[in-house]
């Protein structure tokens, strides 16, 4: 047992040798938040005694606020043989959009604890996030959590985990974040086995940003590590990929408090604040150094965010669209993954197309703009973005069915996905039988342990963005898990559906599908909307249809009666105040052509399984 | 009239009207409507303001209903006069219920005698009775007659016994022909009343019905889409499955054929759910509700209207005859609508009627609706011409519709 350090060092002055950087790569219910916490209160950063009142509460602000006070990064100090060691825990985001995020958060670290729960054993993300520690050559702790559950296998998870990193299972530690059981053991073993960071002290500055977040009375509050040399409070630094200058007004460490300081020295990892009010200007992955003294090259491995899922969004009521646009103004301050652009549908009125980095990136917003702003929104069926070559070389990209060229085609190309699946071996064959339903190819299988497979397979982006994650929760009772990474493009005999409602186009319900599956669309969407669309008074086809060749058809028959039998003396009121509501509820109707259309019906016609359950991948 | 009174602003006590209800009202004619709120059975399908016999006592009692009824006909005369209208005499009189003729007839006889002997009446008026086959005998028809009621209009409803279970209705078929028979005898005027899509009631039930009423030779028919009113016996019965569902598809057939059947007896339309044998056998009460006349309705829940001033009384019998007991206006609320509001009313009502609607009534959006409607079938292209919105067949059964697109704004 290691006492807690009895003079912390201090930041700006700390030797690079007894700075240990590391983070936890866990699954989102693997007790992270719990171990975290313990970890904090054991090396003397939070006071036994205020945990509760101290951070469990802020835990509350966090998500009454979303993510955007939370500690992105946490120095504790902890002693072994003697020596007080300052460690870093750097925090990396929990969902699986964010892969790029998280490559850079590790890319910040030495070494990474693995966290894993002992009931269940290790999911696809946690899976593909070790995958990306080892590429990036960090040391990594195994670490089974929650071993004081009933249900806790060691055994068998260690040996799984063992067999994943190379090693042995007896090396596998286990703890109890909630008991606080082995957590000692842990900070030792963080300190023992993590190599400490290496740079050059006396080269020009440059520091890796491994987040960045806006708070609304900071402004953006940057998050990084510094490689080599330093960083000083007052100097100019300039942001290498842009190439944007600013003054560093505040730098520090986080501990949990933000704590200024003279400085950042090589390996030390702290926050910069600028002043400025957009994530935008102070990107994940860029590098920061001095304007007097800059450095020639940059760290490698930054890139653009760069968004995979396009959806049109549409306020219910048209008057909210400048609230829409506001709200999606601040989204964007703390969202630097987020793109839009204004968009017109003729049968959802003004809207916007905004772009995001995966489906639950989409989901995840779309929540926050109803709850945080009030809206009700329709969001039209996710897209991904298509190169069109026209036979005239020219070159389209598509993210809204309705920019789908109507000229002559050369070839269409849509974008790839390596997807991982963990899951028990007995739903093998129906991951696969899945997967070959969604134009898959497979890659490869491994087993995990005796009864646990991970299974790769490359499949288009399109085919996933619906509502595969469902399917394949449903298809292995909620065991399987799914993680995916961008992975090039493919070209496909795609083609575009459209619907239309007596002979009028309905641009929210086109689709861009792989024509051997444009048929079941049209079928779907046809026979979804006869049961949405009320009886009109008169006969309303719904038809499905590539060009001008018709896929499929249906028809909602004409309504006939429409009056109230009976209306002496005491039913004019009445019917009056019947009729001032029928037509406030035609005012709600979209029209198309001269079709009304009841919102509900857009929004159940676009709303897919998928958005129904809020997954945490 | 339905369970629900609308929402509307309070009514003062003495029943006093603002200037705007006198405007004109020279021009208007005046009816008068009675409402008797007592049935022998309340029937599963009707929402309407009624009481069985041994529901009330007091002043609301039947035996001292007319009494109370004849209270608030004194009222009406003083507050009319008060508000600085004008005298008029009735041109129309109805007593509806409820089952008017569950009182004895000598009671509706007194409060039309306490009517006419307050208002005065116009010659060749009409005063006309709802009445159940049950509750009428040669006796009780001749004596309605010879006090001035010149109408009756019999609650038939349907000839199948299977279709006037599920009603409730308690009388047997076979007596509607011996009382429309001595209503002709007293001298009366006879009109009946069908309902059409009854839960169980196939196409061909209702096409024996009509058979069965024409052949009565009625001066006029009314025929109803059964109407399933929220809180209503029927209205729990769909919804624990005991009885199918109604269906507008089958209501529509139903409507098809009975204007077909009724005219061909040589009847006419002239209401959306009314025909009669010629136009001067039309119910003059009724139209006068369609065309925006006055009227004073007695009795509690009864409707009211004055030179674009509608009220309503309090429900209860209890509450109302306690009201009028101690000489406080039964009114419950009120509304005085704006000229736009009842341009609106005369819109909705007058599109239902034969004779149609002036297009001049709609603003420049509805006018340009009227193309579409002819377009679509639901409006006759040459009374359209002519000015005047008249309905066709599909159009008169999709009334509604027509009316909002005609009130576009």
């Amino acid at each position: 047992m290691s006492p807690m350090a009895r003079t912390a060092p201090v930041p700006a002055a700390t030797d690079p040798a007894i700075i240990r950087n590391f983070c936890i790569i866990a699954h989102i219910d693997h007790g992270k938040s719990t171990l975290a916490d313990r970890m904090l209160q054991y090396t003397g950063v939070v006071q036994s005694r205020d945990m509760k009142a101290q951070y469990l509460d802020r835990m509350d602000i966090e998500r009454e606020r979303g993510i955007t006070i939370k500690s992105q990064a946490v120095r504790m100090p902890w002693d072994v043989d003697g020596v007080s060691y300052a460690l870093n825990m750097i925090d990396t985001p929990g969902h699986v959009d964010f892969t790029y995020e998280v490559s850079r958060s590790l890319a910040a670290c030495e070494g990474a604890v693995l966290l894993v729960d002992a009931a269940q054993g290790i999911e696809a993300q946690t899976l593909a996030n070790l995958y990306l520690a080892m590429e990036n050559n960090l040391t990594i702790i195994p670490v089974l959590n929650k071993i004081d559950l009933p249900a806790a296998q060691p055994e068998k998870y260690a040996v799984e985990l063992a067999s994943l990193i190379g090693g042995d299972p007896d090396d596998v530690l286990r703890v109890s974040g909630k008991t606080g059981m082995g957590v000692e053991v842990l900070l030792d073993k963080i300190v023992r086995d993590l190599p400490a960071p290496v740079g050059d002290p006396d080269a020009p500055a440059r520091a890796m940003i491994f987040d960045s977040v806006y708070d609304t009375y900071r402004g953006v509050v940057t998050y990084v590590r510094v490689v080599d040399g330093m960083l000083h409070p007052r100097e100019r630094i300039q942001m290498m990929s842009t190439r944007a200058t600013h003054e560093l007004l505040e730098i520090g460490v986080s501990s949990p408090e933000p704590t200024p300081s003279k400085g950042l020295g090589v390996g030390e990892v702290g926050y910069l604040i600028t002043g400025v009010k957009d994530v935008r200007l102070s990107k994940v992955g860029d590098t920061v150094t001095n304007l007097a003294k800059p450095a020639a090259d940059s760290l490698p491995g930054y890139a653009d965010a760069k968004p995979m899922v396009f959806s049109g969004l549409y306020p219910l009521d048209g008057t909210d669209y400048p609230v829409l646009r506001d709200a999606l103004e601040k989204l964007m301050l703390n969202d630097a993954a987020l793109v839009y652009e204004p968009e017109t549908s003729a049968a959802l009125g003004f809207g916007f197309r905004v772009g995001f980095l995966g489906l639950l990136h989409l989901e995840i917003t779309r929540e926050r703009l109803e709850r945080e702003y009030n809206l009700d929104l329709i969001s039209t069926a996710p897209n991904v973005e298509y190169e069109v070559t026209l036979e005239d070389k020219k070159v389209v990209h598509v993210t809204n069915p309705s920019e789908y060229p109507s000229g002559k085609i050369a070839e269409v190309r849509e974008p790839m996905v390596s997807a991982t699946i963990l899951a028990p071996n007995e739903f093998v064959g129906a991951i696969m039988e899945l997967c070959q339903s969604r134009r898959g190819v497979m890659g490869g299988m491994d087993y995990l342990s005796e009864d646990r497979v991970e299974i790769r397979y490359r499949l288009p982006l399109a085919e996933i963005v619906f509502d595969f994650f469902d399917i394949l929760k449903s298809k292995t009772r909620g065991y399987g898990s799914l993680d995916w990474k961008a992975d090039g493009e493919q070209v496909a005999d795609l083609v575009k559906v459209d619907i239309m409602l007596q002979g009028e186009q309905v641009d929210a319900f086109s689709a861009i599908t792989h024509r051997d599956k444009a048929y079941a669309y049209g079928v779907m969407m046809t026979g979804k909307l006869r049961e949405l669309i009320p009886r009109q008074q008169f006969e309303v086809p719904i038809q499905a249809a590539i060009g001008s060749r018709i896929i499929a058809r249906e028809s909602i028959r004409a309504i006939r009666k429409d009056v109230l039998a009976k209306c002496y003396g005491g039913d004019i009121s009445r019917k009056r105040k019947l009729l001032e509501k029928q037509k406030e509820g035609k005012k709600r109707m979209k029209m198309v052509g001269r079709v009304e259309v009841p919102q509900e019906a857009f929004i159940a016609a676009l709303t897919t399984e998928e958005s129904k359950d809020k997954a945490k991948k | 009239m339905p369970s629900v009174l609308p929402l509307g602003d309070p009514a003062p006590s003495d029943g006093l009207l603002p200037q705007q209800a006198a405007d004109g009202a020279a021009e208007r004619a005046f009816g008068l409507y009675v409402h008797i709120p007592f049935c022998a059975v309340r029937c599963g399908y009707c929402d309407f303001n009624t009481y069985t016999a041994t529901e009330l006592g007091g002043g609301a009692s039947q035996d001292a209903y007319a009494s109370t009824a004849i209270s608030e006909v004194e009222f009406a005369a003083r507050a009319l006069e008060q508000s600085g209208l004008p005298a008029r005499k009735l041109r129309t009189v109805f007593f509806g219920g409820g089952t008017p003729t569950l009182l004895p007839a000598e009671d509706l006889a007194r409060i039309l005698r306490a009517a006419i002997d307050t208002w005065g009446i116009e010659p060749g008026a009409e005063v006309t009775t709802e009445a159940n086959p049950d509750s009428v005998t040669p006796e009780s028809l001749q004596l309605l007659a010879d006090a001035g009621f010149t109408r009756v209009s019999f609650g038939m409803q349907s000839a199948v016994p299977h279709v006037l279970k599920v009603l409730d209705r308690t009388h047997t078929p076979s007596r509607v022909p011996q009382v429309v028979k001595w209503a002709r005898e007293a001298g009366l005027a006879v009109s009946l009343d069908l309902i059409y899509g009854t839960p169980g009631e196939s196409i061909d039930d209702w096409r024996f019905s009509l058979e069965t009423a024409l052949s009565y030779g009625p001066d006029h028919i009314s025929a109803y889409a059964l109407i399933i009113e929220d809180g209503t016996k029927l209205a729990a019965q769909i919804r624990r499955g005991e009885v199918p569902e109604i269906d507008d598809d089958d209501h529509a057939d139903k409507y098809e054929l009975a204007d077909r059947m009724i005219s061909d007896a040589g009847l006419h339309w002239y209401e959306v759910s009314n025909w009669s044998a010629t136009p001067e056998q039309a119910c003059r009460h009724n139209l006068a509700y369609w065309r925006g006349d006055d009227w004073w309705g007695i009795g509690p829940g009864a409707h009211s209207h004055v030179g674009g001033v509608r009220w309503w009384n309090v429900k209860h019998p209890t509450a109302y005859a306690g009201r009028l007991g101690s000489g406080v206006s039964p009114a419950a609320g009120r509304e005085t609508l704006d000229a736009e509001t009842r341009r609106v009313e005369r819109v909705m009502l007058e599109a239902r009627l034969a004779s149609g609607l002036a297009v001049s009534t709609l603003s420049d959006d509805g006018r340009h609706a009227v193309a579409g409607l002819i377009a679509d079938g639901l409006v006759v292209p040459a009374d359209a011409f002519r000015g005047r919105l008249v309905l066709t067949l599909k159009g008169r059964l999709l009334a509604d519709a027509v009316v909002r697109r005609i009130l576009p704004d």
